[in-house]
Parts: structure tokens; C-alpha cells; sequence
């Protein structure tokens, strides 16, 4: 079933950081005003190696639907998100070293409380259609994801913005509810692609936009076909002629469609056919290692949870390097029970990394007053492909800690709708968030619409607050680290597993070598990126 | 003749067909006893090789493969048997009797069964077992109402040309009641196609399950069933790799010789003299 | 021949009942599923206040049974509605689809049924022969795998090894029509190797049983071969149940294919029923279960027919 349930279809390819670009980061935050006009000339889009023109890029992609139409609001799932992110572009791209760099906008800035950001807009693009780009279409392309009336996947990432409106021809002004350090990182967001204005609406239906592909064939669920923009403004960018994506739902139809050599690339390869890929001389297997990760949420407001010792417990009986090898075949990075992927620009590198100790586990039962515990794990593949395995290799980690988990499966059907955060002990997962403050946010913060744990620390929602106006980045981070450790520590989210994207592409199309950190192939971007061998 | 010479002297495919069946219901039946591990149980390392401790090796989890297609036999026999024949005991008596009562009677199941048989399988099952849920039982029960209007529909067939001979006449005339019509009139005598049927049936339900597992709503891990277990690692048989081929041979198995003792019967039953 | 048509009539007549419960059955399970278009298209992004919105937009606030006759009154005027989905009309949705549909059934049907009433013939003619025993074995195993199974072995072969055909059918819109059936070959030869078994096998049986009958007993004694007792005395007594068969396989080969679509990434009509089921996406349900639901009364209704005329006896029921 293509009916997945994305949880946060908000699943940016995370603007996570490597630590040195963090620093460089906040460096450039702590002087702010245009840090990026003045000191970056755009940083990504310069290529080492001298990428060929020419030829046409074949997709063979999961995760298209008949049911997806060209409206940014509707689009939820990697078909949509590569096809238009070579149609359209946004304000801010991230680039492939994971930073916010300028695509429309030129340039930005923001007041010291980072509650009002002015985005100052490129001069000289134009829509496919020969229209020129100006203030009124940014203004028309975010409101059309704002306001009561809309339906947008993306309103909740929008969810600060009070006001956006043209100050002139050329220059936008956001104005926020609360301060956003990270807003030219929220602009990012592939949903939030600049459209031609009509009548002050955006006009999706046209799929008319300024990227280096025109739209020529959109047939949902079934295929895309790209052509080249002449007259595309970005220099460097969009080397082939054409590109054609084709939506193949099933695994080993896209495996034999590469391996047969009549796509170029393919995404979400099944895990088990990776090593049998590798053998492939013609291949090479592109891993993305992922924010996206995996939790077996627990309700802190259940009777059987609210000792913090109970959720303790379980935290040690379970065995991730096992759950990783076996679950994820390798593709992927451990959790330690917080939300923030290893290599993200927020990690706190201090805390120490939690692995399985049963006689932990049964010392931390004992505080909680009991010999053994019984528990109800109400799990389902719904939440991720092989979340009914998890829970069963679990159930057999936590036997040796004296805890006996009772594996239930639960349909896949209204699974978020009826067991998700409603009952004691279940399988759930998370795209990852553009920042951290998102994701506490959205999936741990008191009262949020889905902290799916029901778990209420005072200092942690506290330090949340104060975390997201905070200019200061040293500062910011300290505060994250502490909220890390209380997510680790206290919180009732066991957060075993990071996912990779793992796809595939053939030797005939390739890269500058190095590929965007977060968001499978390429950060979304292949088509304008790569070119052929 | 007695039922021992009638097996002697069965012809050699039916014998290896009931050979074949009493060794996949004595392992269904004693699947604990056979199997060395538990149907569920991880017990090694994932992908172990064939032999040593692990007969066949394990699966990604690290179970017992050999075990679970111990246990898959037991699952997947069970069910598929359970499905068939409550879906010939509905179907099949449903049809007759629609097709010695005729009028009001056979008009109104056979639209009922129309209506029901126009809404494509698949999609009535997705729709049902997404309402229902896919447990075993719901499982179960939709597949074999499904499959009973198959063969409510043949068995009306093959019945109404037996109907209109001139012996069920008679019996009419004489006044018999329907249940005599049906078991001693026209049963005998719509047996055959419905016995051939009754095969394939048995083995299309392994099938469908597979095919609602292809679709995310067959039995659900961590059962062993091979249409799932066949639907797993499909995806490995482009690089030839064996291990999908094991449940499919199984089921091919099964199949093969569930149908070699059904075409045995059926040339009995058929009464043909030459051999 | 009047009777025959009047039968035919009545049966159309009941054709379009049909139908009507039908739609009527799918709207009901639809509805019946848990969550809506609104959930399911938002899935887990979903507020509260964009659910809200969105049925509003939607039209899912008016009561089911108001919504059922509105689609209804709009079919009768020959409007199929649009997709609750992506708002695209949805006899555009469908058109081309249905085209590929009911190609890939009819290149399968023209492979498969020639094929399965041939072989079933010359197996009851050669019946308990060796070669009627590897037929019958042959035809067995090739329907004990399930159809992917099929299809995945048939790519390993064509495609991975030997590299004649393609593995997908990419039905590119400038596509020839050489290059269309090319590409239509593997979805077309997995299909006839799933259907054939089942129509071969009761031919067979069907002329098997007959030539028990006294009548065949008569002829076989007047010294006619065993080929024209077959062909001229059998089979027309033997073709109510084949042509049933036949029915249904072909009914299956339009309705049933939605995993060849997806192994194959063929464009039909099964995939998008399977996509609109998960969104609840209740019009274009209705409209591709219409048609799959007319393919098979339509079907069923010539099989019926064509059995009754071919057997005197139930033409002209005494009584």
C-alpha cells in the first residue's frame, strides 16, 4: 500500500551540519546582516570536475501515486519531490555541504530577536514562460500554503509566520510569531517552491516555474518527462537534456529496471539486494545516511510508564546494533534515545552512547519496586518496513532482562489514526526535521499535536522556548545538549535506529563525488546536479 | 472393491500425489515435533549457511528457515484447506440447489452472486480485510466467500445440464425431496468438474494470500506462511539466489499432487472404461 | 431465436441492476473504511484544522447519502466527476488506462485461450498418454506460483539473462505500436501462463466426462475416430462449462491483473483502484469498479447465453 502515513510530510532532507560547518555556521550567524552576500559567493554550485551536457537522466523511483497532482500543498512523497524541485526552485537551497545557501533570494538578513527576516530577491529570472520573477509571486507561492482555507502539507512548517508580504518589487519581508533562528532553513522546504502569481493566487496548475527543467508530461503515479530549460539562470546547474522519471512502486521491479540498464538510477533499494548490487561492476550504491529514524514510543501518562525506571528499563534491554544489522542490514546509525541524528550540526557529541545491559535493566526494574515486568508492544509495519521484525527481536533482547514483551501486530490501515498515541507501548517513526527546534518542537514539547510519548518535562519545554529566539549559536547549542540528555535520560521515546536512503545508479550518470548529507539522492536535487558519464 | 486394492492399483502419479499429501499433513500435524526450533524464535546469527546446526540455514532475523517452513506448512495448509472447503460447502450446495429449483430461488442467489462476483476479488478483499482487519479468521472467511461464488457459479452450471435429463425428471415426478435430488441425482452426476475444481481451488487460495501479501494484507509476520515467505525474498530470485524458491516449490509441490489424486478420482468417477 | 433475445434483454436488464448495487456495495465500503480522502491524503501532516478544511473543500461535509446522489445524477448525465485526490477529471484519469487495460487483456486472452482449448483438446484425445501426463504436470506447476513468482522467473530469463525484452513497460506517450507490444510481451506471456492451466484443465475434464456417455459409446462402436468423436460430438455438448471457464479468465485477465501491473509497471486500470483505495478516494473507486464490474456482467452474460444456445435442452425447457 502506497498509504504510508507520513508523519511529518515536512521530511526535509535535514539541514544537519557536520561540526566544523556548524562553527563556520554560527560564525556567520554571530555577525549576521548578509553574512551569506557578503562572504559565500555561492558556495555549492561550484563543480571540481567538468560535467558533460547532454543526454537524458532515466528514473526509476518509489513513492509516486496516481493520486499526486501538481499542487506544492499535496506533495508527499520522493516522486514529486525530485520531478519539481527540477521544475521550480525555493528562496534558500541546501547545498551539498548541508548549509542554507541563496537560490532565489540573493541574499538575507533577519532583526537580532530573528523575529522579521527580509529576503532580497534575484534579479533577471524568469518563469518558463518568459514572465519575470518578482515579489508578489514569493508572497502568492507561501501564501498559498498559509491561511485558514489551506490544506497544505506544509502549513504546519509555516506555522510561525504571522505576516509575509512585498516591500517592494524585489524584496520580501517574513514576519514571524516567535523568533526563528533557523528560518532561511525553513524556506528551504522543497513544498515551498516559488510559482507565477495570478490574480494574486499562484498559479500550480501551469507547472510553470524558474528551475532548468520545463514540465512536458505528468502523468500521476506513472511517469514525468523533463526538458531543459534554455535560458536557466543558475550557472553550472542542469547538464542534461532531458530527464524522465518513472514511478515503480515495487522493489524488485526497480532493481531489475536498473540492473536490465532501462532506468539510470533508483532510489529506496530493498535492503537485502544491496550486497547482490555491489557485485555489479556497473553500479554504485549511493547511501544517504539518514535522519530519518525509528521509535517505539511510550505513553509517560500510562500507569506502567510513569516511573521513569520502567521506561529506563526497556531503554537498556534493547539491542541496537543487532536491531541495525538485522533490521537494517547496516544501513543505518544507532539511536541513543533523543531525536537528533550522529552527524547533525545540534548533536550533543558529549552524551554517552546507551547499549544493551540486561543486568542494567533488571537493576533499573528493581528501583521500580518490580522482579520482572509484562508489557504489550502494539506494533505494525505501518510505521516502517520491518517494525513488526524490530519488535519481535526486541521481544527476545528483553527476555534476558527478565522483561516479557507481548508482541501484538496491528493492521497497517488507521494505524496512526487508532493505535499511534493511543495505546501504551507502540512502533512509530520520524522523518527528521530541518532543525532541532522542529523536531522537539513538533514530537516532544508539552501539548504538541503529535508528542506521541504524552511526556511532560518542565525544564525541557522551558529551555525549548527559550532555544528558538536565541541568536547566540554556542548558547543555543548548550541548551540543545541539555535538552538531549533529558529526551535520553528521561523521556518516553526508545529511539533505536537511524535509517539510511540507499539507491542506486548506473556508471553511465554521475556526480561531483560528493552528494548533499541529508535527503536521498542528492538532497532531492539529481536532475539539476548530476550529468552523464 | 476394497479401498486397498482400489490404491494398489491407482496409477503411479496418484500414488506419489497421496504420498506426497500424507507427508505434508503428518508434518502440519506434528510441525513441533518436527521442527528444531520455534516458528518464531531467533535462534542464530541472520543469513546463517546451509547446514551444521541450521538445516537450511536462517533467515535476515536469524530464524530457523528449515522451522519455518515446517510451521508454514502447518499454517498455509490449514488455512488454504479450511477456505476450500467451506467455500465448496456454501458454493457448491448453494448452486445445486439454484439449479434444481430454478425460478425465483436460482434468479436470486445467482444475482446475489453476480453482484458479489462482479466486484473485482482483489479489491473486495483489500476493501473488506482494510475494514475488518487481517486477522487469520477474517482472512479466512473472506477468502472462502469469495471462492464460494466461483463455485456457486460452475457447480449451477455443470448441474443444469444434469437437471434437464430425463432421470432428474423422473425423480421429480416421483415426488423426491430436494436434499435426495441434490446428493443422490445431480451430485453424482456434477461431481467430476467440481472435484477438478475443488484442486485448483485448494491451490488458488495459497495464491491469493500471496497475492494480498504482494499488497501488504496477507497473513502477517511473524506467522510463517509461504505465500508471504515466497513474497519476501522474491525480490532476490533476479540474482538467482535459491532461498525464495524453497516456499514456491512447496506450494508447487502440494499443488502438483493435490491435482494428480484429483485427476485419479475424477477418471474413476468418470466412469471410462479404457485405461 | 426470439427467446434468445428476450433472454438477452432480461439479462442487460439485470446487468444494470447490477450495477447499481454495485456502486451502491462501494460506496458503502468505502465509507465503512476508517479515516477519509482528507485523512488519508494528509496522512500524517494532518491537523485538525486542515482536515477540517479540507472536507469542507471537498464536499465531505454533506451527508453520504446526499454525496452517493449527487455522483449518481452526475453519471446519468455521463459526467464521471473529479478525483477527489488531484481534482483531474476522472474520464481523463482513466482513458488512457483503460486502453492499456484492455490491450494487455486481449493480446493475453488472444494467446491464452487458442492455446488452453487446443492443449486441452489434444490432452483428452492422447488422455493418460505421456504427453497428456507432462501437459497436465506442466500446466500445474506454472499455476502453482503465484503470479509475481511467475513474472519475476520470466524477467530472470528475458530480460536479466538474455536481455530480449524489457523488464518494465515503459509506455512512453511517442511510443510505436512495435515498440508497445515489445514492451507488452512479458506482462502478456506472465498472464497467459497464469490463465491457460485453469481453462486447459477443464476442457479437458469437461470432454472427458462426455465421452462416458452412451451417445459417445454409440459413436465410438460405429468405428468413428477418436479425433472427430472429439471435435464433433464432445465438445459442443462440453461447451457450457469451457465457455464459463473462458468467461471468467477473461473477466480475470481485465479485473484481476493488478500485480502484473505493479511487477511490470504497467499502466492500468488496477493500480489506480488500488492507489484510490488507500486515499479513499470514493469517485474514482466507484468509477473503475463500474467498469471492472460492466467488463465482467458483460462477460458473464454472453457465457450464459452462449450456454444456454448451445444445449436444445435448456432452449426449450419442457414444461
Amino acid at each position: 500500500m502506497s498509504d504510508k502515513n507520513n508523519k511529518i510530510t515536512q521530511a526535509m532532507p535535514d539541514g544537519g551540519l557536520p561540526r566544523r560547518e556548524f562553527l563556520k555556521y554560527s560564525a556567520a550567524a554571530a555577525t549576521f546582516a548578509g553574512a551569506f552576500s557578503l562572504g559565500l559567493p555561492m558556495p555549492g554550485w561550484a563543480e571540481q570536475a567538468t560535467p558533460k551536457a547532454g543526454g537524458t537522466l532515466r528514473m526509476g523511483l518509489a513513492g509516486g501515486s496516481t493520486t499526486d497532482s501538481r499542487d506544492p500543498g499535496t506533495w508527499a512523497d520522493t516522486f514529486t519531490f525530485v520531478g519539481f524541485s527540477a521544475v521550480y526552485n525555493t528562496l534558500s537551497e541546501i547545498s551539498v555541504d548541508g548549509t542554507a545557501i541563496p537560490e532565489l533570494a540573493e541574499r538575507w538578513e533577519s532583526t537580532p530577536d530573528a523575529k522579521v527576516w527580509t529576503f532580497f530577491l534575484r534579479q533577471g529570472v524568469t518563469f518558463h514562460d518568459g514572465k519575470s520573477l518578482d515579489a508578489g509571486d514569493v508572497v502568492a507561492s507561501i501564501q498559498h500554503h498559509l491561511g485558514e482555507k489551506s490544506t497544505s502539507a506544509a502549513k504546519t512548517v509555516l506555522g510561525d509566520v504571522a505576516v509575509v508580504r512585498a516591500q517592494d518589487a524585489a524584496t520580501v519581508v517574513f514576519e514571524l510569531h516567535s523568533g526563528n533562528a533557523d528560518f532561511p532553513y525553513v524556506v528551504a522546504d522543497y513544498h515551498l517552491v516559488i510559482m507565477p502569481a495570478k490574480d494574486g493566487a499562484a498559479d500550480w496548475q501551469a507547472g510553470t516555474g524558474t528551475g532548468g527543467y520545463r514540465l512536458k508530461h505528468f502523468e500521476p503515479g506513472v511517469r514525468m518527462d523533463l526538458v531543459r530549460s534554455p535560458d536557466y539562470w543558475k550557472p553550472g546547474r542542469a547538464h542534461f537534456a532531458s530527464a524522465e522519471l518513472l514511478s515503480i512502486a515495487d522493489g524488485a521491479a526497480r532493481v531489475n529496471a536498473l540492473v536490465t540498464g532501462q532506468v539510470d538510477v533508483i532510489n529506496k533499494v530493498d535492503l537485502k539486494t544491496v550486497a547482490l548490487l555491489k557485485r555489479n561492476p556497473q553500479l554504485v550504491i549511493e547511501e544517504t545516511k539518514g535522519a530519518q529514524h525509528y521509535t517505539f514510543p511510550m505513553l509517560c501518562d500510562a500507569a506502567q510508564f510513569q516511573d521513569n525506571n520502567v521506561r529506563l528499563a526497556l531503554k537498556h534491554a534493547i539491542d541496537r546494533q543487532a536491531l541495525l544489522t538485522s533490521v537494517l542490514y547496516g544501513y543505518g546509525q544507532i539511536g541513543n534515545d533523543h531525536p537528533i541524528q550522529p552527524g547533525s550540526r545540534f548533536i550533543n557529541t558529549a552524551l554517552e552512547q546507551r547499549v544493551y545491559d540486561a543486568d542494567k535493566a533488571r537493576f533499573y526494574l528493581k528501583q521500580a519496586g518490580m522482579d520482572s515486568l509484562k508489557v504489550r508492544l502494539q506494533a505494525s509495519d505501518a510505521a516502517y518496513t520491518g517494525a513488526v521484525d524490530a519488535s519481535v527481536l526486541f521481544k527476545e533482547q528483553a527476555r534476558k532482562a527478565g522483561i516479557d514483551i507481548d508482541v501484538v501486530r496491528e493492521p497497517a490501515d488507521g494505524f496512526f489514526t487508532n493505535v499511534w498515541m493511543k495505546q501504551p507501548f507502540t512502533t512509530s517513526f520520524w522523518y527528521s526535521s530541518l532543525t532541532a527546534d522542529r523536531m522537539f518542537s513538533i514530537g516532544y514539547a508539552k501539548g504538541a499535536a503529535w508528542n506521541e510519548t504524552h511526556w511532560d518535562n518542565p525544564r525541557f519545554n522551558q529551555l525549548l522556548n527559550a532555544a528558538r529566539g536565541e541568536m547566540n549559536a554556542p548558547l543555543r547549542q548548550e541548551m540543545y545538549n541539555e535538552m538531549q540528555a533529558l529526551c535520553r535520560d528521561d523521556g518516553g521515546a526508545i529511539v533505536p535506529l537511524f535509517a539510511s536512503s540507499v539507491a542506486a545508479r548506473s556508471r553511465r550518470v554521475m556526480h561531483g563525488g560528493v552528494t548533499a548529507p541529508y535527503g536521498e539522492l542528492d538532497g532531492l536535487r539529481l536532475i539539476e546536479r548530476w550529468w552523464q558519464a | 472393491m476394497s479401498l486397498y486394492t482400489q490404491l494398489r492399483r491407482a496409477p503411479l502419479s496418484a500414488k506419489f500425489g497421496l504420498l506426497v499429501i500424507l507427508l505434508y499433513v503428518l508434518v502440519a500435524l506434528f510441525a513441533p515435533l518436527v521442527a528444531p526450533f520455534g516458528e518464531t524464535e531467533v535462534v542464530g546469527e541472520g543469513f546463517a549457511p546451509w547446514g551444521g546446526q541450521f538445516l537450511l540455514g536462517t533467515d535476515n532475523l536469524g530464524r530457523d528457515m528449515f522451522s519455518r517452513l515446517v510451521y508454514g506448512a502447518r499454517n498455509t495448509l490449514g488455512i488454504a484447506f479450511l477456505t476450500t472447503v467451506l467455500a465448496f460447502a456454501l458454493g457448491g450446495f448453494c448452486g445445486l440447489v439454484a439449479a434444481i429449483r430454478g425460478g425465483w430461488i436460482d434468479q436470486g442467489m445467482s444475482r446475489v452472486v453476480d453482484i458479489l462476483m462482479a466486484i473485482p476479488q482483489l479489491i473486495f478483499a483489500l476493501l473488506i480485510l482494510s475494514v475488518v482487519g487481517t486477522t487469520t479468521t477474517s482472512l479466512v472467511l473472506v477468502i472462502a466467500l469469495l471462492d464460494a461464488t466461483r463455485v456457486f457459479r460452475l457447480s449451477r452450471a455443470v448441474a443444469m445440464s444434469v437437471v434437464v435429463q430425463d432421470f432428474v425428471e423422473a425423480a421429480r415426478l416421483r415426488g423426491e425431496g430436494l436434499w435426495w435430488l441434490v446428493t443422490r441425482e445431480v451430485l453424482p452426476n456434477a461431481a467430476a468438474p467440481l472435484i477438478a475444481e475443488f484442486g485448483l481451488r485448494f491451490c488458488f487460495v495459497f495464491l491469493f494470500i500471496s497475492a494480498l501479501s504482494f499488497l501488504g494484507l496477507g497473513i502477517q509476520p511473524p506467522t510463517a506462511d509461504w505465500g508471504s515467505m515466497v513474497r519476501d525474498n522474491a525480490v532476490l530470485i533476479t540474482f538467482g539466489d535459491v532461498s525464495p524458491l524453497l516456499p514456491a516449490l512447496a506450494v508447487a509441490l502440494i499443488t502438483v499432487s493435490v491435482n494428480f489424486v484429483v485427476d485419479w478420482v475424477l477418471h474413476k468417477s468418470s466412469g471410462l472404461k479404457e485405461c | 431465436m426470439n427467446s434468445l433475445c428476450k433472454l438477452l434483454a432480461q439479462r442487460l436488464a439485470l446487468g444494470l441492476l447490477s450495477l447499481l448495487a454495485v456502486s451502491v456495495i462501494i460506496f458503502l465500503a468505502v465509507g465503512m473504511l476508517p479515516g477519509d480522502v482528507a485523512q488519508a491524503m494528509l496522512g500524517q501532516a494532518a491537523t485538525p484544522e486542515t482536515v477540517a478544511a479540507l472536507r469542507l473543500q471537498l464536499g465531505l461535509d454533506q451527508p453520504a447519502l446526499t454525496r452517493f446522489f449527487h455522483w449518481g445524477w452526475q453519471l446519468l448525465q455521463g459526467d464521471l466527476g473529479v478525483s477527489l485526490a488531484n481534482q483531474r477529471p476522472i474520464a481523463e484519469l482513466i482513458g488512457a488506462r483503460l486502453g492499456n487495460t484492455f490491450s494487455l487483456a486481449l493480446l493475453a486472452a488472444l494467446v491464452s485461450v487458442p492455446l488452453a482449448l487446443l492443449l486441452g483438446m489434444l490432452a483428452a484425445l492422447y488422455r493418460n498418454s505421456w504427453f497428456d501426463r507432462l501437459l497436465n504436470t506442466s500446466a500445474l506447476s506454472a499455476v502453482s506460483f503465484p503470479e509475481f513468482f511467475v513474472a519475476y522467473i520470466l524477467i530472470l530469463v528475458f530480460a536479466v539473462k538474455l536481455a530480449w525484452l524489457p523488464s518494465i513497460s515503459n509506455l512512453s506517450p511517442d511510443a510505436s505500436l512495435g515498440e508497445v507490444l515489445e514492451r507488452s510481451l512479458l506482462p502478456v506471456l506472465t498472464l497467459s501462463l497464469v490463465v491457460v492451466a485453469q481453462m486447459m484443465r477443464m476442457t479437458r475434464a469437461s470432454l472427458i466426462n462426455l465421452l462416458a456417455s452412451p451417445y459417445i459409446e454409440m459413436a465410438r462402436l460405429k468405428g468413428i475416430g477418436q479425433a472427430r468423436i472429439i471435435f464433433r460430438h464432445a465438445l459442443p455438448n462440453a461447451l457450457a462449462p469451457i465457455v464459463n471457464v473462458v468467461a471468467l479468465n477473461l473477466a480475470y485477465l481485465v479485473v484481476g491483473v493488478v500485480v502484473v501491473e505493479v511487477v511490470f509497471v504497467y499502466p492500468g486500470l488496477g493500480q489506480l483502484l488500488v492507489d484510490s483505495v488507500a486515499k479513499r478516494d470514493i469517485p474514482v473507486v466507484q468509477a473503475c469498479s463500474l467498469i471492472f464490474a460492466a467488463t465482467y456482467i458483460l462477460l458473464n452474460t454472453s457465457a450464459d447465453v452462449l450456454s444456454i444456445a448451445s444445449n436444445p435442452r435448456l432452449m426449450h425447457p419442457k414444461g
